[in-house]
């Protein structure tokens, strides 16, 4: 078996190891919260008969041992649940029409990761290219200023880097929308526009750390003797940084570009309440605050799920980008 | 051809410490004429290479020329742009650096690189650069020139990866190629081959060069003239022949007087005599490959035994098997008779005690946040459970005993010590332990050979006075034959020939010995045409160690 394709299926067994453990921490933790959903749905003023029948229907009163078993069971065979809401709603209403959480999390997911993408096409090229530059130029106006920039960007809150965005992009010179009207079946050139603003918030957000670490790993091997050589040959300053520098600095690079994507698909709740964006994160501080273990639990396994794939693909390409594993003796 | 390619007057230049700058050249002058190859040499921080670099018009980072003028065919390389330096390095000076496996960048095949400069400065199409790349490679006697330069660095032996740099060097066909000790991190029967490279190329397109090295009996073979250089000073300069005849200057005959520092004989050992150290047919792996074969030999008291063969002949894992650090997986170690624990956890505080290494590097080797009285006295208190006063006394002999005054180095750095005086204290932390046996792994070879000696003798008095025996690691054949009285022979992870000093330097030799010893480079200038004459164009390094398995 070549070793890379060992080292992809060690890392994704150990992956649903993680993701095994993860379902246990979170159910854990979830009923450790005070209250539960029937208390969560009713209020304060709640008879406690109705919130005992709430908790019968939804199989609240079995203990949390035999309840993740049972959701556990379902989840292996491909079901994710249904959630307690949609559940309780039901029951009260009538009404055939379940939907489920994957119903509910499938769209939301989907316009997550289309935010992740849209910002990813614009911060990663955007980060690497000031990296190089800032290596290229290190010390001088251009690298202190975009330093500068970066760093005062990435240490201002989310919330006010939008507003910041929205004030200039959307009030004073309305080019883009200052909410994030996503539908269903929306045409692609609106959800663009649409995913726009907050695309570029993340984008202040993420650069600051793929930049540095672009600028730190290029300058930390201009002290190589294969560096000195390259200048030695009368190699131009550029090439000297994209052509022998980059090649070898790309590890690390991709490690950091990989962490901020697994950031973009998971921890953007700030955003997505900004710009009213309906994203994942809104549904899953939903389900937090209403107890909804099913969706809580599903929306932490596509977010655990989410930094494994992106660990393994950072770890697969670094690999691929080391001559002496690509080509072995 | 009147005017001389390079000139150098005056030059001075500084290098910064601790926001000072600190003169590292006084005032040399360099002469270089067009085809002519001028020998630099000097001890490691001499400025050879921060002069030949400033040949070139380049210094490093920390490092101006503050005086001074260098021309480069007419062209005053101080008041050019880096622009237009730029256009004459590697078009017309080349530079060959020191160790080729770091100055090939490991992401690109060495084909790649090659081409690089041809076709940046556009002297050649990427095509014509590289065919003419495995031209080159052919000339310089490369295996499979056709394909090898389609691998990447780490695909390639060493001095394969030093013939490739030259060849890299050529690609433009310059008129100056700078060699920075290009065959110092090789092994010597690699070093001939490089060597014989090397000039055979220079001589073939009649460039010019500097070649920096601070091996005597190589830049004979290599240069015309020799310019040798002492704490950034010239010291003088001549032709080679008169050079090596009739040194002028105390600091140059120094030099050359080294190789004859030589001990006496001592009387071998009774034959019943139970040896200190006694391997009996270690075979060790790494993982599941082994590296050792069967290895065998003894170690008496009060004597040295050197073990010699090139790097990957299992030197150092012999004795990382001794130490049991590598546990071998077959055979049997005695110390005085008794056996020892394959594994280091398994042997007593008193068996680990009489064992005691020196290292190549006493730079790593040495903690660098310890002072040097902390650092002798861990020992000292480890095993000889010393304290307070008693520990300190003993840290104080310890530090006579080896020539650093206590009441001067007790609290200083191992960064503020040269590198002779830290290998001195790697001496002082084995003596610490009070060992009746102590292996010296490489302990000189990376010291210039005026302090290498110092080192040499001081272990050689040390035995004397303490009755020592030592297991002498070196490749370095002069080393060997200045202080060894056994030599062990190694190659490819197996004893080839063992016995006495006298009859290892006396024909007949096993052909491995022969080919070794026959390596070393001598003083004569002629030397290396007549060993290649000797051995016959076919039969030099690769061809030589290949027929031999």
């Amino acid at each position: 078996m070549p070793p890379v394709l060992k080292i992809i299926l060690q890392r994704l067994a150990l992956g649903l190891l993680t993701l095994f453990i993860v379902s246990i921490v979170i159910f854990t933790a979830v009923n450790m919260l005070p209250g539960d959903f029937a208390q969560a749905i009713l209020g304060q003023s709640a008879t406690p008969e109705a919130i005992a029948a709430i908790r019968r229907d939804l199989g609240l009163d079995q203990p949390p041992v035999t309840r993740y078993f049972v959701w556990l069971g379902d989840m292996l065979q491909g079901n994710l649940g249904v959630s307690y809401a949609q559940l309780n709603f039901q029951s009260n209403m009538g009404g055939a029409n379940l939907k489920t959480v994957a119903d509910q999390i499938a769209p939301r997911f989907g316009n997550t990761m289309f935010l992740a993408g849209v910002t990813a096409a614009i911060a990663v090229p955007f980060a690497v290219t000031l990296g190089v530059l800032a290596a290229l130029y290190r010390n001088s106006v251009f690298d202190k200023a975009v330093n500068i920039s970066t760093l005062t960007s990435i240490s201002s809150p989310e919330f006010f880097l939008a507003y910041i965005l929205i004030l200039f992009l959307a009030v004073l010179n309305p080019i883009l929308p200052a909410i994030s009207n996503v539908y269903q079946g929306i045409a692609f050139q609106d959800r663009l526009m649409a995913t726009l603003l907050p695309a570029l918030t993340l984008t202040l957000v993420v650069t600051a750390h793929m930049m540095r670490m672009t600028r730190a790993a290029i300058i930390n091997l201009l002290a190589s003797p294969y560096i000195e050589m390259a200048r030695l040959k009368g190699v131009s300053p550029l090439r000297v940084i994209v052509k022998h520098a980059l090649p070898n600095a790309l590890a690390p690079i991709i490690n950091v570009v990989a962490l901020n994507l697994a950031y973009l698909i998971t921890g953007v709740v700030v955003v997505e309440v900004v710009f009213v964006y309906p994203g994942i994160g809104q549904l899953f501080v939903d389900a937090v605050k209403n107890r909804d273990i099913p969706v809580v639990q599903a929306c932490c396994l596509i977010f655990a799920g989410a930094y494994i794939l992106l660990n393994l693909a950072a770890d697969v390409l670094s690999i691929l980008t080391n001559p002496r594993l690509r080509h072995p003796k | 051809m009147t005017n001389p390619l390079v000139q150098m007057r005056g030059i001075r230049m500084d290098g910064r410490s601790d926001e000072a700058w600190s003169p590292i050249i006084k005032g040399v002058d360099l002469t270089l004429n067009r085809g002519e190859v001028l020998g630099l040499i000097g001890e490691s921080g001499a400025g050879k290479s921060t002069l030949g670099l400033a040949a070139m018009g380049f210094t490093r980072d920390g490092v101006r020329i503050s005086e001074g003028a260098v021309s480069f065919d007419g062209i005053d390389l101080l008041a050019a742009s880096a622009e237009q330096k730029r256009q004459l390095l590697g078009k017309r000076i080349a530079y060959v650096a020191q160790s080729a496996a770091a100055s090939f960048n490991p992401a690109h095949t060495l084909l790649d690189q090659h081409a690089e400069a041809p076709v940046q400065h556009g002297v050649m199409s990427r095509a014509e650069a590289e065919a003419d790349g495995m031209e080159l490679y052919r000339k310089l006697r490369l295996p499979n020139p056709d394909e090898i330069g389609f691998r990447y660095p780490h695909q390639v032996s060493g001095g394969q990866l030093q013939r490739a740099m030259t060849a890299m060097a050529m690609s433009c066909r310059p008129d100056l190629i700078i060699f920075d000790e290009p065959t110092t991190a090789l092994d010597v029967t690699t070093q001939i081959e490089v060597l014989a490279a090397i000039r055979n190329i220079v001589e073939e397109f009649g460039t010019a060069a500097i070649y920096i090295t601070h091996d005597l009996a190589v830049v004979a073979q290599m240069a015309d003239r020799i310019k040798v250089l002492l704490k950034g000073e010239e010291v003088e300069e001549a032709e080679t022949r008169e050079m090596l005849s009739a040194p002028k200057q105390d600091y140059t005959k120094s030099l050359w007087a080294v190789r004859e520092f030589q001990r006496p004989a001592k009387p071998a050992p009774a034959v019943d005599a139970t040896p200190v150290i006694s391997v009996q047919g270690i075979t060790a792996a790494y993982g599941k490959m082994d590296v050792l074969h069967d290895v065998s030999f003894d170690i008496h008291a009060g004597r040295t035994v050197a073990v010699v063969g090139e790097s990957g002949s299992g030197k150092s894992t012999t004795a990382r098997c001794i130490t049991g650090l590598l546990p071998p997986r077959l055979g049997r170690i005695e110390l005085d008779g008794a056996e020892l624990p394959l594994d280091y956890r398994k042997r007593s505080k008193d068996q680990l005690r009489q064992v005691q290494m020196i290292y190549q590097m006493a730079d790593t080797a040495l903690n660098p946040r310890q002072s040097i009285g902390d650092i002798i006295a861990r020992p000292v208190e480890f095993y000889m459970g010393l304290k307070g006063r008693a520990k300190r006394d003993r840290v104080a002999d310890l530090l006579e005993q080896i020539e650093l005054p206590a009441d001067q180095y007790y609290d200083r750095l191992p960064s503020e010590l040269s590198g002779g005086q830290k290998q001195r204290v790697g001496i002082a932390r084995a003596l610490a332990a009070e060992p009746k046996f102590i292996i010296c792994d490489e302990v000189t070879s990376a010291l210039d050979q005026l302090v290498a000696e110092g080192i040499l003798r001081l272990l050689a008095r040390l035995q004397d006075e303490l009755g020592l025996s030592y297991m002498f690691i070196t490749h370095d054949l002069a080393t060997v034959k200045s202080i060894a009285d056994e030599v062990v022979v190694m190659k490819d992870g197996a004893v080839v020939e063992q016995g006495p000093k006298a009859d290892m330097f006396r024909p007949p030799h096993h052909p491995y010995t022969d080919l070794l010893l026959s390596s070393v480079p001598e003083m004569d200038p002629d030397w290396l045409s007549d060993l290649l004459r000797e051995r016959g164009a076919d039969n030099v390094g690769d061809a030589a160690t290949a027929r031999m398995d």
